[in-house]
């Protein structure tokens, strides 16, 4: 009981303690519960990077200035790492330094066959990859890396 | 007129397409350099049965914890026919880490028994249309021709090879031994994207 009032009382500080949002391990199923088939007028934009992508780790500061752009909108933004589960601590790292302020989730997907094409058949598997959803539906899919200006006016075009 | 805007457009859009094989498709043969500089074709293996194509890099980690699988495939059917060629495809300039030095002294430390090619102008690469390391393309011989059977990823389990459940290639290869068909053509896996020269 001690233990477990304890618990509660450590949870309920953790917010204050923690300075970024501790990084989450979902399945692909959790992602789409999370992201692509949420049905509120959120735009929701799904990155697919690891912290050993060269050309991921290059667009990230893009998106977070995008983001930071776009404050107050409806808009939400993921992260999901495509490193391995064991690989956590190194990604929670990589969104403590670059005091990344959206979520960024590790996804345990198992294998790739079985949820790549679920996401864009026409993915073929490398990364960065980035997904809009919106109303429960895709907006828009990108294989390859983005520039500011480039993810700005996918935004403003898709996001009516 | 607006027909006519359209077709252009369908023409357009596809000589942009990516281009690169289909299962059931013939490949092309090529002469690469190896990292001991002698150059290698799929027509100097007089006695290959087939070969299993992987596209992989030194850099990339999918590459790396794909290592030992790709040897270990060599291992295990180089003997029966279908040896394995690893053709490294990206930018030395882009990625210094996969410069030909560093793959000399990669395969020295690993014994690779097998051909490590550079792929210099990335038009093999193209032409298969891998994308991503690695990529495997696994062709067998018919005659003169070398026909695509697989693409796709080794397993389906980059992280742990403990935890794999299918093997891909070693089935598809195991099939085309037995003259039977393979069972999964094709696969999507993670990989590191290509890195193209500029």
């Amino acid at each position: 009981m001690r233990a477990y009032k304890k618990a509660v009382i450590a949870s309920l500080f953790l917010p204050f303690l923690a300075i970024q949002k501790p990084v989450g391990v979902v399945t692909f199923e959790q992602l789409q519960a999370e992201a692509s088939i949420k049905q509120n007028d959120t735009l929701y934009v799904v990155n697919f990077w690891a912290t050993w992508c060269d050309p991921c780790v290059h667009e990230i500061p893009y998106f977070q200035n995008v983001y930071s752009k776009l404050s107050g909108k409806k808009v939400k933004m993921i992260f999901v790492s495509l490193n391995a589960v064991r690989e956590l601590p190194k990604v929670q790292q990589f969104a403590d330094n670059k005091s990344l302020k959206s979520e960024v989730l590790v996804l345990n997907g198992g294998n790739p066959n079985n949820w790549i094409d679920k996401v864009d058949s026409s993915w073929t598997g490398s990364i960065p990859a980035t997904v809009l959803y919106k109303h429960g539906k895709k907006l828009y899919f990108h294989e390859g890396e983005l520039t500011e200006e480039s993810l700005t006016s996918i935004i403003q075009t898709k996001n009516k | 007129m607006r027909k006519l805007a359209l077709l252009a457009t369908i023409i357009v859009a596809t000589a942009f397409a990516p281009t690169g094989y289909n299962v059931g498709d013939k490949a092309m043969d090529f002469k690469l350099k190896n990292i001991d500089c002698k150059m290698v074709s799929l027509a100097d293996f007089k006695d290959a049965k087939g070969f299993i194509v992987v596209f992989t890099c030194n850099h990339c980690p999918f590459a790396k914890a794909y290592e030992d699988r790709i040897i270990g495939l060599n291992t295990k059917y180089a003997s029966k026919g279908y040896p394995v060629i690893a053709i490294n495809p990206n930018d030395p300039v882009a990625v210094p880490e996969d410069n030909f030095e560093t793959m000399q002294s990669r395969a020295k430390a690993k014994n690779y028994a097998f051909p490590y090619l550079v792929d210099a102008t990335q038009e093999i690469t193209k032409t298969y249309g891998a994308t991503k390391t690695p990529h495997v393309f696994v062709l067998q011989k018919s005659g003169n021709d070398y026909i695509v059977k697989y693409i796709g990823a080794i397993d389906d389990n980059s992280d742990d090879p403990s935890a794999v459940k299918e093997k891909y290639v070693e089935n598809a290869v195991d099939a085309l031994l037995a003259g039977k068909p393979v069972p999964v053509t094709s696969t999507k896996a993670f990989g590191c994207g290509i890195k193209w020269k500029s």
